[in-house]
């Protein structure tokens, strides 16, 4: 009659579970799909050509045609400034789906789901890792939904593009995310506040998003802002996606350093949310 | 009878400050329903939380099954079935899906747990709204829906903290039929906690009246009542005089305590002590204006050990500890 269920449990148990959970608030109820698409195309539709900043040098009567081509080549690595910054909004999309993956975990800890899974033998690393693997699929699909509007709006893949360099991109994007969602669900572990987390978001999407080269190539900022550029992990997850997706050459060793930067970060991250979990999630 | 719980000077301090739970030891038998009655912010969910291994408790410690709810969580998680006192369903999910989640978070693969959860469902009678999201639901049906959950894996021993709170009385009782029939089909041990005291009185086997995180009294509800040793009669005179000498000599009257002009006279047989204590007073020229006989009830026995009422309690300085601990809890 009584716990009889002693059987043979993986650690894993309740990982599907727990992330199933969060994606189905997500997928059955479209109109939250809807809306996060909304903002980059905003970003691409109004930022991305009413800021063009390639039509600077392309549509100037002071600028010879092909020295604006090569200026901009020299710039941004490709002709438009279009295709550049739609990779950027890659990042921005999976940055804010990341940002939103602390906010959950607060939901959950204020309506009690939390404490009542903490009442189950299912392990305190896989309630904070199941929200940061759901966070990460609806980042990826996010990504996916993202690089075909840009398409339809005319961003321009490399001439050497294959679908393996779309499976690099996503690569790249998963690390990211893992180790962004890791480190926003540590931020709000303890927290029953979401107000508190939402001035957190505040205080550093934008700063996250500007002090990568998400926007602007790093190379023309000033060099502390490049210090910091340097840390940032959008960095090296978009660097990695435009050198996969628009950039005509590939530079090997800095694609290897950007994949190397970000597995590190996945890493440390997600190991401090599980290291977290066991000393923090209870009280 | 084997002791399915067994507590041993269990403490909780608050931000190095505030004593939530005092020292507090007892022991439930197995197949008891145990009462934990006090107002809000007694220590009760405190002491569930500890109880269920998801809050650390500073000093002392409990066994729940025979494991150390430090030492052994784990195993204590399997073996027990927990109902929060907040609805925990997820509003997106159907009543079905939330089942079949919390028998994931078992570990009790798919084929076992859908066949419990339909079981469950029969049983708290929520069959015909299985496949509707829990959003629709009454607060009545989230209640029930909040049993099922919590007996998905078979628990030995069942924790539900303030299992009617906020219902009305017609859902409440509703309610205290489906906790009985629960125990009934499954045979567990049940720990509750609760500021009703009717539903402490209805349900539980044994009570422990819990005030400032200490147990003050702990019994079965019937001795408690008798413990209180008769009828109260309170009597209201119109003179500020104390007259309580004088009832006091009346034969059969066993204690007379004052507040301000009101008496409450503890008397064997209540119905003939009554008018001779009318008597007594109106030949000494005393004017009663008010006249009132009960038979014990748990709100007396409150009044007796803590010498409040439940609702004077919640009013005052109970309010404002409550918020104390909920921000010391954040």
């Amino acid at each position: 009659m009584t716990s009889e269920n002693h059987n043979s449990k993986s650690i894993f148990h309740g990982f599907w579970a727990l992330t199933n959970r969060d994606l189905k608030k997500w997928y059955k109820e479209p109109i939250l799909l809807f809306m996060s698409i909304i903002q980059p195309i905003i970003w691409m539709g109004l930022f991305g050509r009413a800021m063009n900043i390639g039509a600077m040098l392309t549509n100037n009567p002071l600028v010879p045609p092909q020295i604006a081509d090569e200026l901009m080549k020299n710039t941004f690595g490709v002709s438009d400034y279009f295709s550049f910054m739609s990779v950027g909004m890659l990042s921005f999309v999976t940055l804010f789906t990341t940002m939103f993956s602390g906010m959950s975990i607060v939901w959950d800890r204020r309506l009690g789901f939390l404490n009542k899974a903490l009442s189950t033998p299912v392990a305190r690393g896989t309630i904070i890792m199941s929200k940061v693997l759901s966070a990460v699929i609806r980042s990826l699909i996010q990504a996916a939904l993202v690089i075909g509007l840009a398409l339809l709006l005319g961003m321009q893949l490399s001439s050497s593009f294959t679908v393996l360099h779309l499976l690099g991109v996503f690569a790249a994007l998963f690390l990211m995310c893992l180790g962004l969602s890791s480190l926003f669900i540590a931020i709000a572990i303890r927290s029953a506040r979401w107000e508190t987390q939402m001035a957190v978001m505040n205080l550093l999407n934008l700063p996250l998003l500007f002090t990568s080269n998400a926007l602007f190539p790093t190379s023309f900022m000033p060099d502390w802002l490049q210090t910091i550029s340097k840390v940032n992990p959008i960095s090296y997850g978009t660097d990695a996606a435009r050198q996969l997706l628009i950039l005509p050459t590939i530079n090997a060793s800095q694609l290897a350093m950007d994949f190397a930067f970000l597995s590190v970060f996945a890493l440390v991250f997600a190991t401090m949310g599980i290291v977290l979990s066991w000393k923090y999630l209870s009280k | 009878m084997e002791e399915v719980i067994k507590v041993e000077n269990l403490t909780k301090v608050f931000n190095k400050s505030l004593t939530a739970v005092d020292h507090v030891s007892f022991s439930v038998k197995e197949g008891e329903i145990f009462g934990f009655l006090g107002p809000n912010g007694a220590g009760k969910t405190t002491t569930i939380n500890m109880l269920i291994t998801i809050l650390k408790p500073t000093e002392g410690t409990a066994q729940v099954c025979k494991y150390s709810i430090t030492r052994d969580a784990n195993e204590v998680r399997n073996c027990i079935g927990v109902v929060p006192q907040e609805y925990t369903a997820d509003e997106d999910l159907t009543g079905m899906e939330n089942i079949l989640l919390c028998a994931d978070l078992y570990g009790i693969p798919r084929s076992e747990s859908k066949k419990r959860a339909e079981e469950l469902l029969e049983l708290v009678e929520m069959s015909k709204f299985a496949d509707k999201r829990v959003q629709t639901y009454s607060g009545g049906m989230r209640r029930r829906l909040e049993l099922a959950c919590g007996l998905v894996n078979r628990p030995r021993v069942l924790f539900l903290d303030e299992p009617t709170l906020g219902l009305d009385v017609q859902t409440r009782a509703a309610t205290w039929n489906y906790i009985k029939k629960l125990k009934e089909q499954y045979n567990m041990t049940i720990f509750m906690t609760t500021h009703y005291l009717e539903e402490a009185d209805n349900l539980c086997d044994r009570i422990a009246i819990i005030d400032r995180g200490k147990i003050i009294k702990l019994d079965s509800p019937e001795a408690l009542k008798e413990s209180l040793g008769g009828d109260i009669l309170t009597v209201t005179t119109k003179e500020d005089d104390d007259f309580s000498g004088l009832i006091d000599k009346i034969p059969k009257v066993k204690e007379v305590k004052k507040q301000d002009s009101t008496y409450r006279v503890k008397v064997e047989r209540g119905e003939e002590t009554a008018p001779h204590i009318l008597n007594t007073l109106m030949k000494n020229g005393v004017t009663i204006t008010r006249l009132s006989l009960s038979k014990p009830t748990l709100d007396e026995v409150y009044l007796e050990y803590t010498g409040k009422t439940m609702r004077e309690e919640e009013a005052t300085d109970m309010f404002r500890q409550r918020m104390t601990l909920m921000r010391a809890r954040h």
